[in-house]
This record gives structure tokens, sequence and C-alpha cells, in this order.
């Protein structure tokens, strides 16, 4: 069966979405991603969209989703690369995704989860 | 028949159809001139001749291509010349009369012939004169919508403040239409340039209604969804009050009076910040050296 590949580097896991996604992708994409999440106890999770050129409401949802299901891990989740048009129809269909952190492309991704890892232990360890 | 009546004497009937046309009541004098009227109109008549002598009879055929070629130009240089239906049409109608002179003079004995002539004439003529008037309108529609694109275009400029930090200055009414535009050359100039921060300056905007507050929190949600952050300047208090009375909520969307304002934000947040040149605070008025270097700088 198609599954969508999840790289781990260091404290981070990398998830490139390269073809159209369809329903069961999506979940099965979201079940090894949680998996994948304790497995590795990674902090941060890197979604790159920039190859998907058609959402839906479920495929918007499910990326809302999949950042609420990592922020219960304990691992923030940044969405890369979202083409224009991908951008404006999820607006339209209503779906702004407030509580996933966005950047333009990889390389902004990682820098913003970087700094959000790095604040986190700050706290972390203030806090102990 | 109408051939013979085209042909008999073609110099003297063009004479009488120009002063035809030069005295009939739409003509505007201001708008073209006796020369290029006469070289329009010759040249009709010798491709309308030359379309009557291959005997067909429809004005769509490929016989009169020729006609319509020449009748496409005009009609479409006078739509954009600013002249009525009625004036470009009657380029055509004023060919009527001296053609039905000429029938009566070539057919006067023979009122079969005559009827039968002024028939044809009259429906070819009208055929013709209805074609005009089809080109004309479809000159003027195409003129409108090439304005709508020039407006659409002209009034969504997206500029470049500083690097990583581009400005979106709106002006007019915020339609769904527009939105639209607005929003996808926003974007793209997001991905183009990777700004982080995007400064919709509304100061150009009339009216602030609940629908116009909605097209903007979905481009400032759509940019988000690119990673760019964008900041609303340019509220003016009218419209700040406007915004408060209708209950429209901006949720965490900064807002700012001014695009002076959200730019030194923006230049906050990408780490930068303008200060003042220390030669130019404390200038001297005695030393020449140093006035100088302050006007070059």
């Amino acid at each position: 069966m198609e599954r969508i590949p999840i790289l781990k580097m260091g404290e981070y896991l990398l998830v490139t979405i390269q073809v159209d996604m369809h329903d069961r992708l999506a979940m099965t994409l979201q079940d090894d991603l949680t998996a994948k999440i304790v497995a590795a106890r990674a902090r941060g999770v890197l979604i790159d969209i920039s190859a998907l050129e058609i959402v839906d409401s479920f495929i918007g949802r499910m990326l809302a989703d999949i950042a609420g299901m990592s922020r219960v891990l304990d691992a923030e989740t940044v969405v890369v690369g979202m083409r224009p048009a991908v951008a404006i129809t999820l607006v339209e269909l209503g779906l702004s995704l407030t509580g996933v952190r966005t950047a333009l492309n990889v390389e902004r991704g990682m820098e913003l989860l970087r700094r959000r890892i790095a604040g986190r232990n700050e706290d972390d360890a203030g806090s102990a | 028949m109408l051939t013979e009546i085209v042909a008999h004497d073609e110099a003297a009937l063009l004479q009488r159809w120009i002063d035809n046309q030069f005295n009939a009541s739409g003509f505007r004098p201001d708008r073209i001139g006796r020369a290029e009227l006469q070289e329009n109109s010759t040249q009709f008549l010798s491709s309308f001749r030359r379309a009557l002598n291959s005997g067909a009879t429809d004005i769509q055929g490929a016989d009169w291509a020729g006609v319509r070629h020449i009748l496409d130009g005009l009609s479409s240089a006078r739509a954009e010349q600013g002249f009525s239906p009625t004036e470009t049409a009657t380029f055509i109608f004023s060919l009527k009369q001296p053609l039905f002179e000429r029938a009566r003079a070539l057919y006067a004995n023979d009122p079969a012939r005559l009827a039968e002539a002024t028939w044809e004439i009259s429906q070819v003529l009208d055929k013709l004169g209805l074609y005009t008037a089809e080109v004309f309108q479809r000159g003027r529609e195409a003129v409108i919508v090439r304005q709508q694109q020039e407006m659409l275009e002209l009034s969504t400029p997206v500029v470049t403040l500083w690097d990583g930090i581009l400005a979106l200055p709106l002006i007019g009414t915020l339609d769904s239409a527009r939105t639209q535009v607005v929003m996808e050359s926003l974007l793209q100039r997001i991905v183009d340039s990777g700004a982080a921060i995007a400064i919709i300056d509304i100061t150009g905007v009339p009216t602030v209604d609940t629908l116009t507050a909605q097209h903007l929190l979905k481009t400032v949600a759509a940019a988000r969804l690119m990673g760019a952050d964008c900041i609303i300047s340019g509220i003016r208090p009218q419209i700040a009050q406007t915004i408060v009375h209708l209950g429209v909520e901006l949720g965490s969307v900064v807002t700012k009076a001014t695009l002076a304002d959200a730019f030194s934000v923006a230049l906050h947040r990408a780490g930068l910040a303008v200060v003042q040149k220390q030669a130019a605070r404390r200038k001297p008025p005695a030393d020449p050296d140093r006035e100088s270097e302050g006007n070059e700088a």
C-alpha cells in the first residue's frame, strides 16, 4: 500500500507530501506520524506540502488534526511550502488552520522549529 | 441589377455619397476629416463593387470578406473615437439615397424593375448597416472589458518596502472579485520574494462594511498559511468607529493607524531599526566642510 515516508533527523521528523492526498492516505499518515513521534521521541514535526496542488476540506482538517495530535504528544508542528492557490482554497473553505504554525519554505520552517524548541527548553529549565 | 447601378459612373456616385455623409445630421467634422472620409468611402465602394460582381448575396460569405474587413476597421476605429452607433451606421445608410436616385434614373420607364432594384439595394445596405452596428458594439465592449481589466491591475500593486517586507496599498472598494485578485498577487509576491511580513494599507478604501472586513481577514488568513504575518494599516477614525459599531472581530490581526507605524513594527520584527545619522544631528553651523558633507548625504 502507498505510504508517505516520515524521515527522522535528530529530534525532528520530516514529512514531505509528494503525491496528491486521498482520504485513506491521510488517515495512514496520521497513524504513522503519531506512532513515529512517540517511537522517536520527536520534539518537532515539519510537514512540507509544496507539491500538494489540490486540497479539500478533509485534507485541510487533517493538517489541523495532525498539528493538534503532535501538540498533545509534545512536538511542535510547522506546515511549510503551501501554494498560493491552496492557501486561497483553504481560506475559502473556512479553514484558516489557526492552530497550525506555517512557514514559507523548509528553511524558514526549520528555523522556526529550532527557535520554538529552544524557547520551550528554556521554559522547561526555568520551571524545573 | 445592383451591379449595374453601382458600376455606372462610380466617381459621381462616390461624390454624391460623401456629400450626403457630410450633410447628415449626425456628422462629426470635429472627429473625422474630409480626407479620411473620402479614403474610407473610396475603399468601401471599390470592394463593394467587387463583392457585387461576384454575385454572392450573403454578406457573411467569403466574397464579402473585403467589405467586412473595411467595415470592421471603420467601426472599431469609430467606437474608440467615441462615435455613437447612429453616427457610425450613417456611413452605410447614407449610401441609400444616391443609389435610389440612380435606380430611379435608370429604370424610369420600368416600374417593376425599379421596385425590384429598390428592394435589392435596401436589403444589402440594411444587412451591411446592421453588421456595422454589431461590430461597433463589439468594439465598445472590448474597450469596456479592457478598461475593467486595467482597473483591476492598476488598483492592486504589491510594493516591496524593504527586504522581506511587502506593502499592499488598497485603493477603492474591496469586493469579492478584487479580493481574489489582491490575494493572488499578494501570495504570489510572498512566494517570489520570500517576504515574512505584509502590510495591508486601507487608507484608500472608502468604506469598510462587514463584507469588506471579511475579505480583509481572508487575505490575512491566506497570507498566514503561506507563513507571512499581516499588519493592517491606514485605518481612519471613521473606519475604526464603523468596525466597532458593526461588531467586526479582527481577532489577532495587528492594526495600526498609519503605514509608518506598521512599517516600524515590521522593521522591529525583522530585527531592524531606523536610526538618525550622527553627523546630521550635531552639525555645527560654523564648519563649512561639515555642512557640504551633510548636504551630500
